[in-house]
């Protein structure tokens, strides 16, 4: 079992960057959503799986009798869990009033603060074309 | 603060900060008789002992003799500077920034290890930025302040390379005893590397050429600071350095060579360039360089007359050329202008003032009577005893004793003594406390050209000693008797009014002989700062050209890549893959979450995009339940109802999705790819972890601790809020600030509703 979510981790981690990679803010969140539930996973698989108790200590005991399972990093998932949501939260408002104020949801026609330079071939690295041609035309500074 | 004190307040303290200055002089004066009886002090305190850094000082005949001329003009200039910067905005700034600088050149001096001198050294170059650019709303004086800045600040790296070189072939930092290992030095690996490392240290923080080219437009520094840092102080910190230096890599045949050639050149270059100028400062900066390029060029010397001829020449031309710059100040600060084709007939308004500048040029001119002309006297007799290059020394110093004498004459006659009154200054002449520092300066030229044996004895004779044992004790008299040297002064001071008389066209060659030149240091500095700005400007343009999309792909992608390439580089073995044997119950599982990943990732329906976020979220809550987390499929369950909640509230207030991404086939091919390297990594890693034994030691901890220690018997919460409790403090200060922050923006969108 660990094997295989070793892969969905792997599977959901890509799909979460292609979607960040998207420029629409909409889809954005959506991959932050996966990329949280992939990292979660990530820390849970470290500490190994096992079909077993969760780790509590019995009324009569001092420590915990039977095998139970790693502690450690659920405290630190269940502190990953919480915030994450809470930066979730922030950056729903956020794209939501850059909505409300910009009119548009597409990153590459957000050009406030960077207006694109006037000749838009000029700068495009050989390994990053695909940038030049996703960039919108016509777009001036605000 | 200025508005509280009040102008006349802060004129007032900045007078009483001439205590400090003079207080510094009296304490370095008390010491000359002890080091003019050869004794040396030392003190060192614990810095970094690890690195070996220790601030140690060592006070000794050549410290005490930097020390006074630094504090001795350090005070006449905190005088002058008073009355010459009066009404001026930013007058405490300057007075923090002149004692700083002072502070800092008397560390210079004083330091015995070479990693501290290094720090004193980088502190004046810091303080003489900030004081060169003073008038920092003029570009000009921002670009001169830059300017001095790159070029000594580049001088100080290579000497610190220098410096550390010198610590690998000696094993030790302290110059006190670097100087007991120094005779094997010549012949060290190093050595070559560490010479010009010092080399290009001295040279471009005393102006030699090619590097003097900063010193003349340093004088867009008020007058007072370039009579403290450009003639007497810092531009002389090079000169220290030599001199330090010389009982440790002195003595070569390069050392030598290299020393002569650069400061006979910059002698002569310095003091042709100085005889074309009209502006009084420029004039006084030119010959500086030449000044400066003597000093080097017997400082290259290896006998005891050449570099008593140094450290003489150094003293006299720090006590004449501070007071001229005073002067210059004086008549720009009354006149209203340094230009001597427009100045005239000051000798008559300004009495007090002609005086102090007359007895200054004199001495630079070298006449008899006056400490130039011992400084010159020594210089002759110096070169003529040389062993490598007495000719070219010889005809190098005459020729540019006698183009100073000759610049003497254009700073004099010009304006003090032609024609009538023709400046339109409402003030004649200046207060007394700024004509101070030219008379009391152009005064010692005439008291230690008159007794030379007297500075000679308690002053110079120490500085050499202390860094060239000579047996050979040099006398500094008025009059040696008829010899070469009295002769070479004689033809000295004839070439000087010759080159006088014929200045115009000795000028035109000059300029002439520049046309010639095709490329020079300065066009080169230029050159390099314009290339900087220019590959800033690419590489923002090329890394930051405003793409969210590019920033989010260049930092995903060096993280695959930096990631990736040090796993390979320290390659494990790779993890044994075997196909994972599951129950039904896991496989559909499995199945069901990355059926929803998938979901999202191809969708163009909100609505269906946030049920599918949800699927995998419970799924995952699940996976928790199956292995001993209930409490994580708790937190994971209600924030994903949450999370799932709060997206639909907000996204159904944004647009759909569209018509997928308005995106090409290429665009999505290195978008894929870069996901995929992001997941292939992911995966690799979980794998690589997996295949190592699991080090149990901190959960060991915790559950046998949970209950004993901290009384509890839910782990994962004890851990929370008792053994890593700061932790989760952390994490509450995040959510709130999350919290606070989404407030504000939707609060900010109601009031402007």
């Amino acid at each position: 079992m660990e094997t295989a979510l070793a892969f969905m981790c792997g599977i959901i981690a890509a799909a979460s960057i292609y979607l960040m990679l998207s420029g629409n803010l909409i889809r954005f969140i959506f991959g932050l959503v996966l990329a949280t539930n992939a990292v979660n996973l990530l820390i849970f698989v470290s500490g190994r799986l096992a079909e077993t108790r969760p780790p509590l200590i019995g009324d009569d005991a001092a420590v915990p009798v039977q095998e139970v399972a790693n502690a450690l990093p659920q405290a630190l998932i269940l502190t990953a869990i919480v915030i994450g949501f809470a930066l979730l939260t922030f950056v729903f408002i956020l794209f939501y009033r850059t909505y409300q104020s910009l009119g548009t949801v597409d990153t590459e026609s957000m050009r406030i603060s960077e207006p694109a330079e006037s000749d838009p071939d000029d700068g495009a690295t050989p390994g990053d074309k695909s940038d030049a041609s996703g960039r919108v035309s016509g777009e001036g500074p605000a | 603060m200025t508005e509280h004190l009040g102008k006349t307040g802060i004129e007032r303290a900045a007078r009483a900060t001439g205590i400090l200055p003079l207080l510094l002089f009296l304490g370095a004066a008390a010491m000359v008789p002890h080091t003019a009886a050869g004794e040396s002090y030392r003190l060192a305190i614990a810095w970094v002992p690890g690195l070996g850094v220790n601030l140690s000082f060592m006070l000794d005949g050549l410290s005490v003799l930097f020390a006074l001329i630094i504090t001795g003009v350090g005070f006449f200039v905190t005088l002058y500077a008073v009355d010459y910067l009066h009404g001026h905005s930013h007058t405490g700034r300057f007075f923090v920034f002149l004692h700083a600088f002072m502070l800092s050149m008397l560390g210079l001096v004083l330091a015995d290890n070479v990693l501290s001198l290094f720090v004193f050294w980088e502190l004046t170059t810091i303080f003489s930025y900030l004081l060169i650019g003073f008038e920092h709303e003029a570009e000009a004086s921002r670009k001169s302040a830059r300017q001095a800045l790159l070029v000594t600040g580049a001088g100080g790296l290579a000497l610190l390379v220098g410096f550390l070189l010198m610590g690998i072939a000696t094993g030790t930092y302290e110059i006190s005893q670097m100087v007991a290992m120094s005779a094997s030095l010549p012949d060290h690996p190093l050595y070559g590397a560490i010479l010009v490392m010092v080399f290009l240290g001295a040279f471009t923080k005393s102006a030699q050429f090619p590097f003097h080219f900063w010193l003349p437009n340093a004088m867009a520094a008020p007058a007072p600071i370039s009579a403290f840092l450009h003639s007497a102080t810092m531009v002389k910190g090079g000169i220290y350095l030599l001199a330090r230096f010389h009982p440790i890599l002195g003595g070569s045949e390069a050392w030598t060579a290299v020393l002569v050639i650069v400061g006979g050149v910059t002698a002569v270059v310095g003091a042709f360039t100085a005889l074309g100028q009209t502006d009084l400062k420029k004039i006084l900066a030119y010959t500086t360089v030449s000044a400066l390029g003597i000093m080097t060029m017997f400082l290259g010397g290896q006998n005891a007359p050449s570099l008593t001829a140094a450290m003489t020449f150094l003293l006299v031309h720090a006590i004449y050329k501070s007071a001229l710059f005073l002067v210059a100040g004086i008549i720009d600060h009354q006149a209203g202008t340094r230009d001597i084709e427009k100045l005239g007939g000051l000798a008559r308004s300004m009495p007090v003032t002609a005086l102090g500048a007359f007895a200054a040029c004199f001495s630079m001119a070298g006449f008899p009577l006056f400490f130039g002309f011992i400084g010159k006297e020594i210089m002759y007799k110096g070169a003529l005893a040389e062993a490598m290059m007495p000719g070219l020394t010889t005809a190098a110093a005459v020729l540019a004793n006698g183009l100073m004498t000759a610049v003497a004459g254009i700073f004099l006659i010009g304006p003090f003594l032609s024609g009538a009154a023709r400046h339109p200054g409402p003030r004649p002449e200046a207060c007394a406390a700024m004509c101070s520092g030219p008379l009391v300066l152009g005064g010692l030229g005439i008291f230690f050209g008159i007794v030379p044996e007297f500075v000679g004895n308690w002053l110079v004779s120490p500085a050499v000693l202390s860094f060239h044992a000579h047996l050979e004790h040099i006398k500094l008299e008025l009059f040696h008797g008829i010899n070469p040297p009295l002769l070479l002064s004689a033809l000295t001071l004839a070439l000087g009014v010759a080159l006088y008389l014929a200045r115009k066209r000795v000028n035109y060659g000059v300029c002439r002989a520049y046309e010639m030149i095709p490329l020079d240091a300065s066009r080169v500095y230029d050159a390099a700062v314009a290339a900087v700005a220019a590959l800033g400007r690419a590489q923002t343009r090329v890394l930051q050209n405003g793409s969210l999309h590019r920033y989010f792909y260049i930092v995903a992608g060096a993280f695959v890549l930096l990631t990736g390439y040090s796993y390979v580089h320290g390659m494990q073995v790779l993890p044994d893959i075997g196909v994972p044997v599951l129950s039904l119950r896991e496989w559909l599982l499995i199945l069901v979450i990355l059926a929803a990943a998938g979901a999202v990732l191809v969708t163009r329906s909100v609505l269906l995009a946030i049920c599918a976020l949800g699927v995998v979220g419970a799924g995952i809550a699940v996976i928790f339940l199956s292995y001993g987390a209930p409490d994580l499929a708790l937190t994971q369950l209600l924030v994903e109802t949450l999370t799932v909640i709060i997206v639909s509230i907000i996204l159904l207030h944004l647009p759909g999705l569209g018509p997928g991404r308005k995106t090409t086939g290429r665009k999505k091919l290195f978008d894929g790819v870069l996901a995929v390297g992001m997941g292939v990594l992911m995966t690799t890693l979980i794998l690589t972890v997996l295949s190592t034994p699991l080090d149990r030691s901190v959960t060991d901890f915790f559950e046998n601790n949970s209950y004993l220690a901290a009384h509890g018997r839910n782990i994962v919460n004890v851990i929370l809020v008792d053994f890593r409790s700061m932790d989760t403090l952390g994490e509450i200060i995040v959510v709130a600030t999350a919290g606070l922050a989404g407030y504000a923006l939707i609060q900010k969108r109601r009031e402007r509703l």
